[in-house]
């Protein structure tokens, strides 16, 4: 492929615009990293490159047309730079369950953990805290049927469900800090853990995972927004 | 390389018909089982734990869940005939967002329609029309969104049509005066067999729309 220009538009903060640079860090792909502050209005960039969503991540590649939605962007590149490593697995069947997972992460799972953080009341809060220990139970188990005794869900390297799930680590660590507990626990699910290290710790992770004091810093500032606004974060 | 398919379905499903279309194309031979959503059978459960949804599709003992991994499944593993998305990348993004953009939209404005009254439903009907206008701009003159050929974003949106008639009914508006080009396409699908086969008489899911709204206690 000719060199072309490769630019991705993303939020510190947002888990999902973390998704495309490790994909590209994966293929050893250079790129241009245009943050958006999104908590201060969106740019005209970001409009036009996104009218549909108007959300970040969004990929520019060359002089196409802008590729939207952080887990098609994923597989955008690992199919546009084909000789890299492989980031989906090559088995059909592997590959649906790791969408799968994927698409119950960013639906199910990420919403329960942001809802812990404004859950009102006791009661909703602990059928938040509770969704999220389901959930984590469930990759615990899906961790060893996807890594055949490896370290990564992809097996001996990063894949598609390894980012899908490790790009939600640091509000994961941020939740766990302000409600002062541990979901992510070596008694419970010490696949994870010893996962999570060895994911955050990856090169190609390491410079795109956000500080998690930084983002606990960002995050009381969202709830407070939340809180007082009484509806859902921009956040995407 | 066929082995032993299974589909768990439920005739009115949106999301069964995509898979029920996709192993059509590929003319591919399975067991459909219906489901009683009120009393899930115990395989639905055993293969299906963490959503218990329809549709699955069971391959060789293994269950495939969500109708659009589904569909890219049976198009990656059926890989030698009808295929579904596109071979360049920057068209299979394209296909997958629009599809993703059906999941995001379609399902939920069209179920507020029949559900509410009112505000909300004016709101949603709005909405709706919005939404179907910008899946026709994507459209544009090509006979398919795959192209020339049907392909993924067709399988993803062609199933809402069975349901037009309930919610043109339900919303007392006509989708046809405000969205032409893309009744013209539906109709252009229903003549491939695939889906014909696949997709109910709308009438019957409007019937199945009123029963639904009766026992919900919606007026």
């Amino acid at each position: 492929m000719a060199t072309s220009e490769v630019k991705v538009l993303g939020s510190w903060p947002s888990p999902y615009a973390m998704r495309p640079r490790i994909a590209l860090n994966l293929k050893s792909v250079d790129y241009e990293y245009i943050d958006e502050k999104l908590w201060e209005g969106k740019s005209q960039l970001l409009l036009q490159s996104n009218p549909v969503h108007k959300k970040i991540p969004v990929l520019i590649h060359g002089d196409r047309k802008p590729i939207c939605e952080s887990l098609i962007i994923v597989q955008y590149i690992d199919e546009a730079w084909s000789s890299g490593p492989s980031i989906l697995p090559s088995d059909p069947y592997d590959r649906a369950v790791a969408r799968f997972w994927a698409a119950y992460l960013d639906d199910k799972w990420f919403p329960a953990v942001k809802s812990v953080g404004v859950a009102k009341g006791e009661e909703a809060k602990k059928a938040a805290i509770a969704q999220v220990e389901e959930g984590l139970a469930l990759m615990e188990e899906a961790l060893g049927g996807c890594s055949k005794g490896k370290g990564f869900f992809g097996g001996d390297e990063i894949g598609y469900l390894d980012i899908a799930f490790g790009s939600f680590l640091g509000w994961l660590r941020v939740t766990e800090r302000f409600n002062d507990m541990k979901q992510l626990d070596e008694g419970k699910t010490p696949g994870l853990v010893e996962w999570a290290d060895r994911f955050s710790s990856h090169a190609a992770v390491k410079d795109v995972m956000p500080d998690t004091d930084k983002l606990a810093e960002f995050g009381k500032m969202v709830i407070a927004k939340i809180r007082a606004a009484g509806a859902a974060a921009e956040m995407h | 390389m066929e082995g032993e398919l299974v589909l768990l379905d439920f005739w009115p499903s949106m999301f069964g018909m995509r898979t029920r279309i996709a192993l059509a194309e590929k003319q591919i031979k399975y067991e459909y089982r219906e489901e009683d959503l009120r009393n899930k059978s115990a395989l639905l459960l055993q293969m299906n734990p963490v959503h218990k949804k329809i549709p699955v599709l069971i391959h060789n003992g293994k269950p495939v869940c969500e109708s659009l991994i589904q569909v890219q499944y049976i198009d990656e593993v059926w890989n030698d005939r009808a295929p579904l998305l596109p071979s360049n990348p920057y068209q299979r993004a394209t296909a997958r967002f629009w599809a993703d953009f059906v999941d995001k939209k379609i399902y939920d404005l069209g179920a507020k329609i029949w559900r509410s009254k009112g505000e909300e439903q004016e709101a949603a009907k709005k909405e709706f029309i919005e939404c179907l206008k910008l899946l026709e701009g994507e459209l544009g003159d090509k006979p398919y969104f795959g192209g020339k050929d049907f392909g993924y974003v067709d399988v993803a949106l062609v199933p809402f049509y069975s349901w037009f008639y309930a919610y043109e009914k339900c919303g007392k508006f006509s989708i046809e005066a405000e969205c032409p080009k893309l009744i013209a396409w539906a109709k252009r699908c229903m003549q491939k067999e695939s889906v014909a086969k696949s997709l109910p008489d709308p009438e019957k899911i409007y019937d199945f729309v009123l029963q639904l709204k009766k026992a919900f206690g919606i007026e």
